[in-house]
């Protein structure tokens, strides 16, 4: 479904990505893990092109989308990404922020767009939260909203950029319960975090990123039982 | 009863001299009449500032691909730099003497005048105010298949508006009375006025302070109807 080709990415001369190479099928849950500054974040920005890659290719569904001709608004309208800040639209209540992109990119009706909102907002246990600001939400409620608020596009991949890095402690589980259950639901997702029980639980495949390459990628249960490398084997032993 | 007479004296001199600043002639008439000229000067400049600011803001906003400033952001930066560079004195009378001498119309040229030395400087508050949102909420809406023009008209711009709104509106405080200027160019505004009714009777308190009273009430009306319109908007910040 994406397929990343020996991707490279500087910021001014300094080189964060060194060639990574990968392949994400339908379905998979993929989990990057990685020390800080390995890259993992860029790499996930890469994919739906907010950060622009220095050279390489990214293909998602048979397209090529690096590509000057291709129209990228178009393109990220099936990725969906969730941020570590969540993002949340400060100007505009939940349901609008659900519904914005649907309606102005004209692929619901407003009536349709809210029907959907209230229905994504129920599976998440947030429709009294509609009418609100985000303001007037806790850290695990935005990253609630802005998951759904990804979903109302009806995605076919979901970028997690440590959804839960910026969350208080007693609200991360609330944010990895949803993640769960939209893994559950068949979606393919790639998700850079720290959460390695996490990684183990819904994890199809876990990625050690580190010096800008993809180190080591296995199963959850070889991955944390059986680490090869030994940058692996030392990253484990400080965060487990 | 010395101290008596002394009193009654000051407050007969003092009704005398307003009698002559405002009632004699109807004078207060003038007041009004200058008060519609800055009004007006003020209007004109501050639509204007506002679009040639709007304007000049994305022009410097605007960047290549590279990082590099594009030559709209340069244009910009040179039109900007000129103009918070000279007197605005100046500017007016190089406007009224040379750029637009055909023109008859004083309360024209002043207002051009205003509206592009106010532009300047509504510029650096747009840009200011567009870059104060967090760049998260670009990222966000472009995530979801925005593209750039629908992320800032929907999402970048209302909020910075309630960054840009306190310090436009000191900048149209700023405006009104800057405008006090343009006797210079022989427009009868409030300051020009009441200068003139001072030179006239010989008596400058009166003309002079009336003329100050009137622009603090103008200006104060001013920023109790801006800091409704900010509170309005805060509205989504309640928590």
């Amino acid at each position: 479904m994406i397929i990343v080709k020996d991707l490279h990415k500087k910021f001014a001369g300094n080189h964060v990505l060194r060639g990574v190479n990968y392949h994400v099928h339908q379905g998979e849950k993929i989990v990057v893990v990685g020390p800080s500054g390995s890259g993992k974040s860029t790499f996930l920005r890469c994919l739906n092109l907010l950060e622009t890659p220095t050279s390489g290719e990214i293909w998602f569904d048979g397209q090529r989308i690096n590509d000057k001709n291709v129209n990228i608004n178009q393109v990220r309208r099936h990725m969906g990404m969730v941020f570590q800040n969540f993002n949340l639209f400060n100007n505009l209540t939940i349901m609008d922020n659900i519904t914005l992109a649907p309606v102005k990119l004209k692929i619901m009706k407003e009536e349709e767009a809210k029907e959907k909102a209230l229905q994504l907002l129920a599976r998440v246990g947030l429709t009294e939260k509609a009418d609100a600001y985000p303001s007037s939400l806790s850290g695990g409620q935005k990253q609630r909203i802005a998951i759904v608020r990804s979903l109302a596009m009806s995605p076919k991949v979901m970028l997690f950029d440590e959804p839960t890095s910026a969350l208080d402690p007693e609200m991360v589980g609330e944010v990895l319960e949803v993640m769960k259950e939209l893994a559950e639901t068949g979606m393919t997702m790639v998700v850079v975090t720290h959460e390695m029980g996490f990684a183990r639980e819904v994890g199809t495949k876990v990625l050690f990123m580190d010096e800008g390459i993809i180190m080591e990628e296995n199963t959850p249960s070889e991955f944390f039982s059986n680490p090869k490398s030994p940058r692996l084997q030392e990253f484990l032993s400080k965060v487990l | 009863m010395e101290w008596f007479h002394s009193v009654q004296q000051w407050f007969l001199s003092v009704q005398d001299k307003f009698y002559m600043a405002f009632i004699e002639g109807d004078r207060w008439k003038l007041y009004f009449k200058g008060l519609g000229v800055t009004l007006e000067v003020s209007l004109l400049a501050a639509v204007l500032g506002v679009v040639i600011g709007t304007i000049l803001a994305f022009m410097k906003l605007s960047m290549r691909k590279s990082g590099k400033p594009t030559l709209l952001a340069r244009i910009a930066g040179i039109y900007i730099d000129i103009i918070r560079g000279t007197p605005s004195v100046l500017q007016l009378l190089i406007m009224w003497f040379v750029v637009l001498k055909s023109w008859r119309s004083g309360v024209l040229v002043a207002g051009i005048t205003f509206g592009m030395n106010s532009g300047a400087y509504v510029a650096e508050i747009v840009r200011a105010g567009i870059l104060a949102v967090d760049k998260g909420q670009t990222e966000a809406g472009r995530s979801l298949g925005l593209n750039q023009v629908e992320t800032m008209r929907y999402i970048v711009i209302p909020q910075a508006f309630k960054n840009i709104l306190p310090p436009l509106g000191n900048e149209f405080i700023v405006l009104v009375k800057e405008t006090a200027i343009v006797g210079y160019v022989a427009l009868s505004d409030l300051t020009r006025v009441a200068s003139q009714i001072s030179t006239k009777t010989y008596e400058a308190f009166m003309p002079l302070i009336g003329a100050a009273v009137i622009y603090f009430i103008i200006t104060k009306i001013l920023s109790i109807l801006l800091g409704i319109l900010e509170r309005r908007l805060r509205k989504s910040d309640n928590r």
